[in-house]
Protein backbone atom coordinates (compact mmCIF):
# COMPACT_ATOMS: atom_id res chain seq x y z
CA UNK A 1 0.00 0.00 0.00
CA UNK A 2 1.70 3.30 -1.09
CA UNK A 3 1.74 5.82 1.92
CA UNK A 4 1.63 8.84 -1.06
CA UNK A 5 -2.50 9.73 -0.05
CA UNK A 6 -2.49 12.96 0.52
CA UNK A 7 -5.80 13.40 2.00
CA UNK A 8 -5.85 11.20 5.36
CA UNK A 9 -9.69 11.60 5.16
CA UNK A 10 -10.49 10.14 2.17
CA UNK A 11 -7.95 7.08 3.29
CA UNK A 12 -9.94 6.73 5.91
CA UNK A 13 -13.37 6.91 4.02
CA UNK A 14 -11.87 4.41 1.86
CA UNK A 15 -10.90 2.07 4.50
CA UNK A 16 -14.28 2.38 6.58
CA UNK A 17 -15.84 1.82 2.83
CA UNK A 18 -14.40 -1.20 2.06
CA UNK A 19 -14.87 -2.66 5.43
CA UNK A 20 -18.26 -1.64 5.31
CA UNK A 21 -18.91 -4.25 2.55
CA UNK A 22 -16.87 -7.32 3.74
CA UNK A 23 -18.47 -10.25 5.36
CA UNK A 24 -17.57 -10.24 9.69
CA UNK A 25 -15.93 -14.19 8.64
CA UNK A 26 -14.06 -12.62 5.81
CA UNK A 27 -12.32 -9.58 8.24
CA UNK A 28 -11.92 -12.20 11.09
CA UNK A 29 -10.12 -14.72 8.77
CA UNK A 30 -7.89 -12.40 7.51
CA UNK A 31 -7.34 -10.73 11.10
CA UNK A 32 -6.58 -14.30 12.03
CA UNK A 33 -3.29 -13.80 9.99
CA UNK A 34 -2.07 -10.95 11.71
CA UNK A 35 -0.83 -9.79 15.16
CA UNK A 36 -3.66 -9.57 17.33
CA UNK A 37 -5.19 -5.96 18.03
CA UNK A 38 -5.28 -4.82 21.39
CA UNK A 39 -8.07 -4.58 23.37
CA UNK A 40 -10.90 -2.27 22.54
CA UNK A 41 -13.08 -0.25 24.89
CA UNK A 42 -16.76 -0.38 23.67
CA UNK A 43 -17.87 3.61 23.46
CA UNK A 44 -21.35 2.43 22.16
CA UNK A 45 -21.76 -1.45 21.77
CA UNK A 46 -23.31 -2.51 18.15
CA UNK A 47 -26.78 -1.45 18.07
CA UNK A 48 -29.13 -2.06 14.61
CA UNK A 49 -31.37 0.50 13.55
CA UNK A 50 -33.36 2.08 10.40
CA UNK A 51 -31.34 5.44 8.51
CA UNK A 52 -33.54 6.65 5.70
CA UNK A 53 -31.92 6.95 2.59
CA UNK A 54 -33.04 9.91 0.80
CA UNK A 55 -31.94 10.44 -3.27
CA UNK A 56 -32.83 11.30 -6.58
CA UNK A 57 -34.55 8.92 -8.38
CA UNK A 58 -35.01 10.00 -11.63
CA UNK A 59 -33.06 12.80 -13.86
CA UNK A 60 -34.16 15.41 -12.68
CA UNK A 61 -36.01 17.04 -9.08
CA UNK A 62 -34.85 16.92 -5.59
CA UNK A 63 -33.99 14.37 -2.86
CA UNK A 64 -36.93 12.59 -1.47
CA UNK A 65 -36.86 9.83 1.52
CA UNK A 66 -36.15 6.32 -0.99
CA UNK A 67 -37.13 4.50 1.52
CA UNK A 68 -35.53 3.01 5.39
CA UNK A 69 -32.47 1.08 5.35
CA UNK A 70 -31.31 -1.29 8.51
CA UNK A 71 -27.46 0.09 9.63
CA UNK A 72 -25.64 -1.60 12.36
CA UNK A 73 -23.78 1.33 14.17
CA UNK A 74 -20.68 0.74 16.23
CA UNK A 75 -17.97 2.72 17.92
CA UNK A 76 -14.77 1.34 19.85
CA UNK A 77 -11.85 3.13 21.39
CA UNK A 78 -8.10 1.89 21.35
CA UNK A 79 -5.99 4.19 23.69
CA UNK A 80 -6.65 7.56 23.20
CA UNK A 81 -8.29 6.65 19.18
CA UNK A 82 -11.56 6.15 18.35
CA UNK A 83 -12.93 3.96 15.58
CA UNK A 84 -16.44 3.76 14.18
CA UNK A 85 -18.29 1.62 11.91
CA UNK A 86 -22.10 2.25 10.29
CA UNK A 87 -22.51 -1.14 8.12
CA UNK A 88 -25.82 -1.84 6.33
CA UNK A 89 -27.65 -5.11 7.82
CA UNK A 90 -27.57 -6.25 11.36
CA UNK A 91 -24.27 -7.98 11.63
CA UNK A 92 -22.86 -6.37 14.89
CA UNK A 93 -19.88 -8.61 14.37
CA UNK A 94 -19.01 -7.45 11.88
CA UNK A 95 -19.90 -3.43 13.34
CA UNK A 96 -17.27 -4.42 15.71
CA UNK A 97 -14.79 -5.71 13.79
CA UNK A 98 -14.94 -3.27 11.72
CA UNK A 99 -14.85 0.07 14.32
CA UNK A 100 -11.97 -1.63 16.12
CA UNK A 101 -10.28 -1.93 12.44
CA UNK A 102 -10.87 1.60 11.90
CA UNK A 103 -9.68 2.85 15.41
CA UNK A 104 -6.47 0.27 14.83
CA UNK A 105 -5.88 1.61 10.95
CA UNK A 106 -5.44 5.52 12.57
CA UNK A 107 -2.69 4.29 14.59
CA UNK A 108 0.26 5.05 11.66
CA UNK A 109 2.40 2.18 13.34
CA UNK A 110 -0.15 -0.49 12.41
CA UNK A 111 -1.57 0.79 9.20
CA UNK A 112 0.75 -0.25 6.92
CA UNK A 113 0.43 -3.80 7.98
CA UNK A 114 -2.93 -3.77 8.44
CA UNK A 115 -3.92 -1.80 4.93
CA UNK A 116 -1.86 -5.21 3.15
CA UNK A 117 -2.89 -7.77 5.16
CA UNK A 118 -6.92 -6.67 5.73
CA UNK A 119 -8.13 -3.63 3.66
CA UNK A 120 -5.90 -4.79 0.34
CA UNK A 121 -7.51 -8.26 -0.26
CA UNK A 122 -10.77 -7.33 0.79
CA UNK A 123 -10.76 -4.33 -1.62
CA UNK A 124 -9.12 -6.70 -4.60
CA UNK A 125 -11.87 -9.35 -3.74
CA UNK A 126 -14.70 -6.26 -3.28
CA UNK A 127 -13.66 -4.96 -6.88
CA UNK A 128 -13.51 -8.75 -8.75
CA UNK A 129 -17.32 -9.24 -8.10
CA UNK A 130 -18.26 -5.85 -8.95
CA UNK A 131 -16.09 -6.54 -12.55
CA UNK A 132 -17.41 -10.18 -13.01
CA UNK A 133 -21.10 -8.60 -12.03
CA UNK A 134 -20.49 -5.88 -14.84
CA UNK A 135 -19.56 -8.44 -16.99
CA UNK A 136 -22.27 -10.60 -16.61
CA UNK A 137 -24.46 -7.44 -17.32
CA UNK A 138 -22.36 -6.36 -20.36
CA UNK A 139 -22.89 -9.70 -22.12
CA UNK A 140 -26.24 -9.04 -21.80
CA UNK A 141 -26.04 -5.49 -23.94
CA UNK A 142 -28.53 -5.37 -27.00
CA UNK A 143 -26.42 -3.01 -29.37
CA UNK A 144 -29.28 -1.24 -31.75
CA UNK A 145 -28.18 -1.33 -35.40
CA UNK A 146 -30.62 1.63 -35.93
CA UNK A 147 -28.99 3.60 -33.17
CA UNK A 148 -25.54 2.89 -34.01
CA UNK A 149 -25.84 4.09 -37.51
CA UNK A 150 -27.47 7.21 -36.66
CA UNK A 151 -24.72 7.82 -33.99
CA UNK B 1 -8.38 16.72 25.92
CA UNK B 2 -9.04 13.24 27.36
CA UNK B 3 -10.48 9.76 25.26
CA UNK B 4 -14.07 9.03 25.02
CA UNK B 5 -15.58 6.96 27.62
CA UNK B 6 -18.07 4.82 27.71
CA UNK B 7 -21.70 6.11 28.38
CA UNK B 8 -24.83 3.93 29.38
CA UNK B 9 -23.54 0.16 29.78
CA UNK B 10 -27.34 -1.04 28.42
CA UNK B 11 -28.16 1.92 26.77
CA UNK B 12 -31.97 1.08 26.73
CA UNK B 13 -32.51 -0.23 30.10
CA UNK B 14 -30.31 2.29 31.80
CA UNK B 15 -32.25 5.50 30.34
CA UNK B 16 -35.04 3.84 31.50
CA UNK B 17 -33.77 3.93 34.57
CA UNK B 18 -32.89 7.06 34.81
CA UNK B 19 -35.65 8.79 33.07
CA UNK B 20 -37.90 6.69 36.43
CA UNK B 21 -35.24 8.60 38.55
CA UNK B 22 -36.39 11.98 37.07
CA UNK B 23 -40.04 11.07 36.93
CA UNK B 24 -39.76 10.35 40.78
CA UNK B 25 -38.08 13.25 41.50
CA UNK B 26 -40.52 15.20 39.70
CA UNK B 27 -43.56 13.47 40.80
CA UNK B 28 -42.49 13.65 44.95
CA UNK B 29 -40.27 17.32 44.93
CA UNK B 30 -37.93 17.46 47.32
CA UNK B 31 -37.67 13.68 47.69
CA UNK B 32 -33.54 12.32 46.95
CA UNK B 33 -33.51 9.98 44.52
CA UNK B 34 -30.19 7.91 42.64
CA UNK B 35 -29.41 7.74 39.32
CA UNK B 36 -26.07 7.13 36.93
CA UNK B 37 -24.99 4.27 39.26
CA UNK B 38 -21.78 3.05 37.43
CA UNK B 39 -21.36 6.18 34.94
CA UNK B 40 -18.26 7.39 34.70
CA UNK B 41 -18.59 10.74 32.63
CA UNK B 42 -15.60 13.38 32.54
CA UNK B 43 -14.75 15.27 35.28
CA UNK B 44 -16.35 18.23 35.80
CA UNK B 45 -19.70 15.73 35.32
CA UNK B 46 -21.55 14.28 37.99
CA UNK B 47 -22.68 10.67 37.52
CA UNK B 48 -26.52 11.62 37.84
CA UNK B 49 -26.00 14.68 35.97
CA UNK B 50 -24.66 13.01 33.22
CA UNK B 51 -27.22 10.23 33.74
CA UNK B 52 -30.25 12.97 33.58
CA UNK B 53 -28.98 14.11 29.91
CA UNK B 54 -28.35 10.98 28.23
CA UNK B 55 -32.18 9.80 29.46
CA UNK B 56 -33.49 12.97 28.22
CA UNK B 57 -31.39 15.06 26.24
CA UNK B 58 -31.64 14.02 22.36
CA UNK B 59 -31.08 15.85 18.39
CA UNK B 60 -34.21 17.89 19.31
CA UNK B 61 -33.42 19.54 22.05
CA UNK B 62 -31.02 22.36 22.19
CA UNK B 63 -28.68 22.40 25.32
CA UNK B 64 -26.45 24.52 26.81
CA UNK B 65 -23.25 23.45 29.10
CA UNK B 66 -20.15 25.15 31.11
CA UNK B 67 -18.76 21.54 31.54
CA UNK B 68 -15.68 22.44 29.32
CA UNK B 69 -14.39 20.57 25.75
CA UNK B 70 -14.25 16.90 28.05
CA UNK B 71 -17.80 17.07 28.72
CA UNK B 72 -18.93 18.90 25.23
CA UNK B 73 -17.41 15.64 23.21
CA UNK B 74 -18.69 13.27 25.90
CA UNK B 75 -22.40 14.90 25.70
CA UNK B 76 -22.42 15.23 21.92
CA UNK B 77 -20.92 11.86 20.96
CA UNK B 78 -23.58 10.01 23.65
CA UNK B 79 -27.09 12.52 23.58
CA UNK B 80 -25.99 14.17 20.69
CA UNK B 81 -28.01 16.97 21.42
CA UNK B 82 -27.03 20.25 19.59
CA UNK B 83 -25.42 23.00 21.52
CA UNK B 84 -27.97 25.93 21.99
CA UNK B 85 -27.11 29.24 20.32
CA UNK B 86 -28.18 31.09 23.10
CA UNK B 87 -29.24 30.51 26.84
CA UNK B 88 -32.93 31.52 26.40
CA UNK B 89 -33.70 29.15 23.42
CA UNK B 90 -32.11 26.00 25.10
CA UNK B 91 -34.36 23.29 25.86
CA UNK B 92 -31.54 21.91 28.86
CA UNK B 93 -29.02 23.89 30.84
CA UNK B 94 -26.20 21.83 32.64
CA UNK B 95 -24.31 23.88 35.31
CA UNK B 96 -21.09 22.40 36.61
CA UNK B 97 -20.21 25.43 38.37
CA UNK B 98 -22.60 28.28 39.36
CA UNK B 99 -25.87 28.56 37.41
CA UNK B 100 -27.22 30.96 35.04
CA UNK B 101 -30.00 33.68 36.66
CA UNK B 102 -33.60 31.84 36.21
CA UNK B 103 -34.69 34.60 34.61
CA UNK B 104 -32.08 34.16 31.32
CA UNK B 105 -33.79 30.60 30.54
CA UNK B 106 -36.21 30.11 28.26
CA UNK B 107 -39.52 30.34 30.16
CA UNK B 108 -42.21 28.93 27.53
CA UNK B 109 -45.06 30.90 26.44
CA UNK B 110 -48.78 30.71 27.83
CA UNK B 111 -49.81 28.22 25.08
CA UNK B 112 -47.22 25.94 25.74
CA UNK B 113 -45.62 26.15 28.60
CA UNK B 114 -43.77 22.63 28.34
CA UNK B 115 -41.25 24.59 26.10
CA UNK B 116 -39.33 26.17 29.57
CA UNK B 117 -35.96 25.01 30.10
CA UNK B 118 -35.17 22.12 32.09
CA UNK B 119 -31.54 23.42 34.39
CA UNK B 120 -29.76 20.67 35.20
CA UNK B 121 -27.61 22.06 39.13
CA UNK B 122 -24.75 20.20 40.45
CA UNK B 123 -24.72 20.59 44.04
CA UNK B 124 -22.20 19.89 46.65
CA UNK B 125 -24.85 17.71 48.95
CA UNK B 126 -28.70 17.07 48.94
CA UNK B 127 -30.23 16.00 52.09
CA UNK B 128 -33.55 15.05 53.02
CA UNK B 129 -35.49 16.37 56.25
CA UNK B 130 -33.39 19.67 56.95
CA UNK B 131 -33.18 22.53 55.25
CA UNK B 132 -36.00 23.91 53.11
CA UNK B 133 -39.56 23.66 53.09
CA UNK B 134 -40.53 22.59 50.11
CA UNK B 135 -44.88 22.73 49.45
CA UNK B 136 -46.73 22.14 46.37
CA UNK B 137 -48.57 19.51 44.08
CA UNK B 138 -46.71 15.97 45.20
CA UNK B 139 -46.14 16.76 48.49
CA UNK B 140 -49.23 15.93 51.06
CA UNK B 141 -47.99 18.58 53.95
CA UNK B 142 -43.84 19.70 53.07
CA UNK B 143 -40.84 18.03 51.91
CA UNK B 144 -37.63 19.13 53.81
CA UNK B 145 -34.75 19.64 51.64
CA UNK B 146 -31.67 20.62 52.32
CA UNK B 147 -28.94 21.67 49.44
CA UNK B 148 -25.58 23.05 49.83
CA UNK B 149 -23.81 24.62 46.92
CA UNK B 150 -26.36 26.84 45.55
CA UNK B 151 -25.53 30.59 44.86
CA UNK B 152 -27.25 32.94 47.50
CA UNK B 153 -30.60 34.56 46.41
CA UNK B 154 -31.41 31.44 44.36
CA UNK B 155 -34.93 31.32 46.67
CA UNK B 156 -35.67 34.61 45.71
CA UNK B 157 -34.66 33.65 42.28
CA UNK B 158 -37.31 30.60 42.74
CA UNK B 159 -39.96 32.57 43.70
CA UNK B 160 -39.89 35.09 40.72
CA UNK B 161 -39.98 31.91 39.22
CA UNK B 162 -42.57 30.35 40.66
CA UNK B 163 -45.19 33.56 40.00
CA UNK B 164 -44.43 32.86 36.16
CA UNK B 165 -46.71 29.67 36.78
CA UNK B 166 -47.71 27.89 34.12
CA UNK B 167 -44.49 29.21 32.56
CA UNK B 168 -41.06 28.99 34.21
CA UNK B 169 -37.75 26.62 34.61
CA UNK B 170 -37.39 23.23 36.19
CA UNK B 171 -34.71 22.35 38.08
CA UNK B 172 -32.82 18.90 39.06
CA UNK B 173 -30.42 19.50 41.69
CA UNK B 174 -27.67 16.92 41.46
CA UNK B 175 -25.28 15.78 43.97
CA UNK B 176 -22.80 12.69 42.83
CA UNK B 177 -25.52 9.83 42.34
CA UNK B 178 -28.01 11.58 43.88
CA UNK B 179 -31.08 14.12 42.42
CA UNK B 180 -33.64 16.06 43.58
CA UNK B 181 -36.14 17.86 41.74
CA UNK B 182 -37.81 21.45 41.72
CA UNK B 183 -40.71 21.33 39.32
CA UNK B 184 -41.88 25.30 38.62
CA UNK B 185 -45.04 24.46 40.86
CA UNK B 186 -43.31 24.34 43.98
CA UNK B 187 -42.77 27.31 46.76
CA UNK B 188 -39.98 27.17 48.78
CA UNK B 189 -39.88 28.66 52.07
CA UNK B 190 -36.42 28.91 54.16
CA UNK B 191 -35.69 27.12 57.39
Amino acid sequence: MTDMTPDPIAERRRWMAVLARAEADEIAALLAALPPLPPHERLRAPETGLVMVRGRAGGDGGAFNLGEMTVTRCAVRIGGVVGHAYVAGRDKRQAELAAALDAALQDPARRAALMDGVIAPLDARQQAARDAEARRAAATKVEFLAMQTTR
Amino acid sequence: MTALTPGFADPVLDAQAAFRAVLEAMSRPGRVQRAGAGLAPPAPLMPAAAAVLLALADSGTPLVHDGGEDADAWLRFHAGAPVSPTLAEAAFVLATGAPPALSALGTGTEEEPERGATLVVQVASLAEGDGWRLIGPGIEREHRLAVEGLPPGFVQAWTANRALFPRGVDVVLCAGEHLAALPRGITIAEG
